[in-house]
């Protein structure tokens, strides 16, 4: 049990030395940069995959461009693309970091939302047309509160790798938790290693939580099923 | 009244599923339209509501064009009950009800007010009006489904197979149903079924087509059965057309006989072959013949006057007396048809 011991001794020393919470390298700080670099290169991301692949799946025109995205997101190596970006644009600003990340996880995002509309039943699409409703009404009121569940787990997909990925953005000189590590793991400062891997795991687990929350929010309990048959 | 003037649909691949169709869906009435898969029923209704454009030939609502409107409008316009009813997951009950006067502008409060109507309307317990469509069952969301549709208030209500994936017993009280409302509403009403049982039930008029979109024979029901107009048409009936005629001939002119009752535990002095035995409120209890006097045979009735001579038939065929008891609306014996009767009033049948 050596290794647990170690464990949370080293945990103890992260987080019990109140030098590590507060300045430029303090953990609120850290994680501010976490957050900011995450929830940036997302809204990004969502703002154009979403739409795109509301209009693909709603027209049916474009396809390929989901299919070609899908295949990239699979073949493009993560820190590659960082790195590559860094040594194009230069590490003057975070734009370097934020476009690799924009465009990693704007597949998932895109996949899962054409998905989602082209997976409507098509009785129900006929439906809304029967009914009088127009082309974009028949979108926004009936595929995409239909189809929500599917976006929104594209969304948070997206989120997790995104988290993920800039904890290695670190490795470009990025702030952000990964700093620790990274650091931590130069300077064989092993408290600073395990402490960040856990403000990161946590993060990621807080974020999580924060898409099921909002799924709960959004989507009609029709179309989860959430409500018991009476 | 809709007006198909030879109207054809021919897809880009040359399949013609609708070819020169010339018919009329008169005011106020059901008109079916019924045929096997492949004869372009629903590529007909669906051309009315513009979900499907014709290629020649023009579809005129009361005169005017339908192809000269733009569909969204149109379609408001016009009920449309589809197979699986087709509601909006994700919205109440009383929401998809309300789907058209929504998108018609209608205040909300006016829209659900007029939707919870129409849930009583077609049978449907106020309550369901906040459920979600998956907490329905099969029957009950096809029936918000014809909510659904007539909630603007529409002249015309097009119906594609709506009761075809329920089962049997929940299709006749729909069937049933339906017909209830007309009575009420008075809708011009296309139907389209692959049933031919469910035509001649619901139909004021019933036009079959035939595979490649022709129309083999357009009449009321009776006419139909009795003159089909080709081979076509009278194998697409089935072999017992001429017993389902019988359902349009009335019970009413049916001579009954009154002397052959007897109340229960009343002395039974007399030298026919069967006596029905009456409970002491007036209802049939069981026919007893005189060979075997201590015992309860089963008996079949009809309501009089309403029923059908199937039906009539139907009861007499049930028991081993032959005969039939005629009851009234509340269960009442009112008399028993006899073979001779029932035979007499089969002649008259024969003979149209």
């Amino acid at each position: 049990m050596g290794w647990l011991t170690a464990f949370f001794s080293w945990l103890g020393e992260f987080f019990g030395n109140p030098e590590n919470w507060s300045g430029p390298d303090g953990i609120p700080m850290r994680l501010l940069e976490h957050l900011e670099f995450s929830a940036l290169a997302l809204a990004l991301a969502a703002l154009i995959a979403v739409p795109l692949g509301l209009l693909i799946g709603h027209t049916g025109r474009g396809e390929v461009l989901v299919v070609v995205s899908a295949n990239l997101a699979r073949a493009l190596p993560t820190l590659g693309l960082l790195v590559m970006f860094v040594l194009l644009l230069g590490a003057a600003s975070i734009w370097p970091v934020i476009i690799p990340l924009v465009l990693l996880s704007v597949p998932p995002i895109l996949v899962n939302t054409y998905e989602g509309i082209r997976g409507v039943d098509p009785e129900l699409r006929d439906a809304a047309y029967g009914m009088g409703l127009r082309g974009p009404q028949v979108l926004l009121r009936v595929l995409v509160p239909v189809a929500l569940p599917l976006i929104l787990l594209g969304c948070r997909l997206s989120a997790i790798q995104v988290v993920a990925t800039t904890t290695v953005a670190a490795y470009t000189g990025l702030g952000g938790l990964g700093r620790y590590v990274i650091d931590g793991f130069a300077t064989k400062d092993y408290a600073s290693v395990v402490g960040g891997s856990v403000l990161i795991v946590l993060f990621a687990l807080v974020v999580q939580t924060l898409f099921t929350l909002a799924q709960r929010v959004t989507v009609s309990p029709g179309v989860s099923q959430r409500l018991k048959v009476r | 009244m809709i007006t198909f003037d030879s109207v054809t649909k021919r897809y880009p691949d040359g399949t013609v599923a609708v070819d020169r169709l010339s018919l009329e869906a008169p005011t106020g009435e059901i008109t079916v339209l019924v045929g096997p898969s492949g004869c372009g029923k629903t590529t007909s209704l669906r051309m009315i509501n513009r979900m499907i454009d014709a290629s020649e030939g023009r579809i005129l609502l009361d005169g005017v064009p339908v192809q000269g409107i733009d569909p969204p409008t149109l379609r408001r316009g016009i009920g449309y009950v589809i197979q699986q009813a087709g509601l909006f997951p994700h919205r109440k009950i009383v929401d998809n009800i309300a789907t058209v006067p929504y998108l018609l502008g209608w205040d909300k409060k006016k829209a659900r007010a007029r939707a919870m109507e129409l849930l009583e309307r077609v049978g449907l317990d106020p309550a369901l009006a906040g459920r979600y469509p998956f907490q329905l069952s099969g029957g009950q969301q096809q029936r918000v489904g014809v909510a659904r549709a007539l909630a603007a208030d529409p002249p015309v209500l097009l119906m594609d197979e709506p009761f075809s994936a329920v089962d049997p017993i929940v299709r006749t009280s729909l069937q049933d149903e339906l017909l209830r409302l007309q009575a009420e509403l008075n809708k011009t009403i296309v139907f389209v079924t692959h049933d031919i049982d469910e035509a001649i039930k619901l139909g004021d008029r019933v036009a079959v087509l035939r595979v490649g979109g022709t129309l083999a024979q357009l009449a009321d029901p009776k006419t139909l059965l009795s003159e089909p107009a080709d081979d076509f048409v009278r194998e697409f009936l089935g072999h017992d057309r001429g017993i389902r005629r019988l359902q349009f001939i009335s019970t009413e002119g049916l001579r009954l006989r009154t002397d052959l009752t007897v109340e229960e535990g009343a002395e039974r002095g007399t030298s026919e072959p069967w006596l029905l035995v009456v409970s002491g409120d007036g209802r049939p209890v069981g026919w007893v013949s005189g060979a075997r006097p201590g015992e309860l045979e089963p008996y079949g009735t009809f309501v009089y006057g309403r029923d059908s001579m199937r039906s009539a038939l139907d009861a007499a065929l049930l028991s081993p007396s032959g005969c039939s008891v005629a009851v009234d609306e509340q269960g009442k014996v009112v008399g028993v048809a006899t073979r001779e009767a029932l035979d007499q009033a089969l002649a008259e049948a024969a003979d149209g």
